[in-house]
């Protein structure tokens, strides 16, 4: 084709390809055990000593170990409870209090004060302190990670409550729906889209403070194993706890999803 | 016999804006009033006063007469921008304005498939509003308007966000649908032609700060649309001419 002469009855080419975001749930497995060969078959190569990283096979095998011999399951059970109770409260204690200080204007400025201020500390920093008030046992574990979250939902649940869209509240008025209806009608079904990606997000954070909480102090729980294995020199066993890390993750992730797709089917 | 609506010395301000000064209106029962005016008037504040959606920084607003029995929201408005909730369905949507009204789950039902099938929306009962298409989502917006048995009906630019087919259509099927209502209608408006059509006053109301300029009753030579355009051009006239003068 040349410039400034077009030839006749050429067809028109097909120029929007690409940017639209489609789910391949099998490409993403194919990737996965693709990284996980190609890991599997550098081990057996020599390409990296195993006494540094382990290999996937090596993970599994230890894995296995841990759950016959019941060790995982102890530490994974007292992880697991810690993160539901700490992540559940705090999500909680985060909505409630961002709904009221997104709802009533005497509570936003205080609110956003007292907010703001401690939004910003690493609350790693926080678990000497909070092992000093509630204990070296579950309370400090439940605190770290429910103070963690706390933060950031009720930071993202202002914003949701926020952006409802204020003429979907006057409408609500208009009809006469009560104040209490238009929060539980229209301003909290507005805000659960926003609410829901806060969740993800607060899951991870959860996870990352549980293991900090844990490795600073605790007996058990997925944290502490990984710190002791790495203290006797157990590659493999701590590469298996970071792998069953890994997975709360994913567990979380996914069932946020599954809570996405069924409240969400509006969209 | 239904409501009236009685404006007095109506004023907005809206931090330095004045939107309104001085609006004495009188919205009688029964009839249809139009209200048209340049953009930016204050059309849509004055709507929102009428309604007791926005607080008149001077001036005060009443209701005169009664409402029928069966009305359970006297005041009902149509949204411009449909104000559909978009996690509810269209039956939904017409569900939430009667579920404040405490009827069984068997009248509230009756109701909404009443007014679904009054505005061809049956079909639709189990639809998402972003399935359907605007003059729908109207449609939807008029259908919950219905349902509350309004008294009077305060309908701000309801057709102007649709397409000129649409709201062709869509016009005498409203105009129909509202007679049938028996409703006060106040139907705010920049379409010069529907509001021949529609109104049987006509309000006109000055640029800003808005102010009523006139009113006109059907059949009257200026309740035209050559009139209302002579008016609304004087207007633009006289503040493109303020402008120049500084
Ligand atoms: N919330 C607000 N805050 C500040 N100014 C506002 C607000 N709402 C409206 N105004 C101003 O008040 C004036 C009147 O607004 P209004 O929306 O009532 O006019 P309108 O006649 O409905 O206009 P349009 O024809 O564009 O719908 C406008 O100049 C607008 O900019
Ligand atoms: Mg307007």
């Amino acid at each position: 084709m040349r410039r400034g002469n077009w030839r006749m009855a050429e067809t028109v080419p097909f120029r929007a390809r690409g940017f639209v975001a489609r789910e391949r749930g099998w490409a993403a497995a194919v990737t996965l055990l693709a990284v996980l060969a190609v890991w599997q078959i550098g081990a057996e190569l020599r390409w990296f000593s195993v006494a540094f990283l382990s290999t996937p096979a090596a993970i599994a095998r230890a894995l296995w170990h841990l759950a016959i011999s019941g060790e995982l399951g102890r530490d994974l059970g007292a992880s697991l409870g810690r993160l539901l109770g700490g992540w559940l409260g705090g999500t909680l204690a985060g909505l409630v209090a961002g709904l009221a200080i997104g709802l009533f204007s005497t509570l936003r400025s205080p609110g956003m004060a007292v907010v703001s201020a401690l939004f910003p500390i690493p609350k790693i920093a926080l678990v000497p302190l909070f092992i000093i008030w509630f204990g070296i046992g579950e309370g400090s574990k439940l605190v770290t990670v429910g103070f963690g979250v706390f933060f950031p939902m009720a930071i993202s649940t202002i914003a949701a409550v926020d952006a409802v869209p204020r003429n979907l509240i006057r409408m609500g008025q208009s009809f006469g729906l009560s104040q209490a209806a238009v929060v539980w009608r229209i301003v909290l079904p507005g805000a659960l889209p926003a609410l829901l990606a806060a969740m993800r997000i607060t899951a991870a954070t959860a996870i990352i403070l549980l293991v900090a909480a844990e490795m600073i102090g605790a007996e058990n729980g997925i944290g502490a194993f990984v710190l002791r294995a790495g203290n006797l020199y157990d590659i493999d066993a701590l590469m298996a706890g970071i792998a069953v890390l890994s997975l709360i993750g994913l567990v979380a992730a996914r069932l946020i999803g599954l809570a996405e797709r069924a409240l969400l089917k509006w969209r | 016999m239904t409501l009236g609506l009685r404006a007095t010395g109506v004023s907005h301000r809206y931090g330095a804006v004045t939107a309104l000064e001085g609006v004495t209106l009188d919205i009688p029962a029964g009839e249809t009033t139009v209200i048209v005016g340049p953009s930016g008037c204050g059309k849509s504040t004055l709507l929102g006063i009428l309604g007791g959606l926005l607080r008149p920084s001077a001036g005060e607003v009443t209701v005169e007469g009664n409402a029928p029995e069966a009305c359970l929201n006297r005041l009902t408005y149509v949204f411009q921008d449909f104000a559909l909730l978009p996690w509810r369905t269209v039956a939904g949507n017409v569900a939430l304005v009667l579920e404040p009204h405490g009827l069984s789950r068997a009248a509230r039902e009756a109701r909404i498939a009443e007014v679904l099938a009054m505005t061809g929306l049956s079909e639709f009962a189990d639809a998402w509003p972003r399935q359907l298409s605007g003059g729908m989502r109207q449609r939807v917006g008029i259908a919950r308007a219905l349902a509350v048995r309004p008294a009077v009906l305060l309908m701000d630019e309801p057709l102007s966000a649709l397409d000129a087919q649409t709201r062709e259509l869509l016009l005498d099927e409203v105009s129909a649908l509202i007679a049938r209502a028996g409703a006060t209608v106040v139907w705010v408006t920049h379409n010069l032609a529907e509001a021949v059509r529609l109104g049987e006053r006509i309000v006109v109301m000055s640029r800003r700060p808005g102010r009523v300029r006139a009113v006109l009753r059907r059949g009257e030579a200026a309740a035209s649309e050559a009139g209302l355009w002579a008016m609304i051009r004087d207007e633009a006239a006289d503040a493109a001419r303020e402008l120049a003068d500084g």
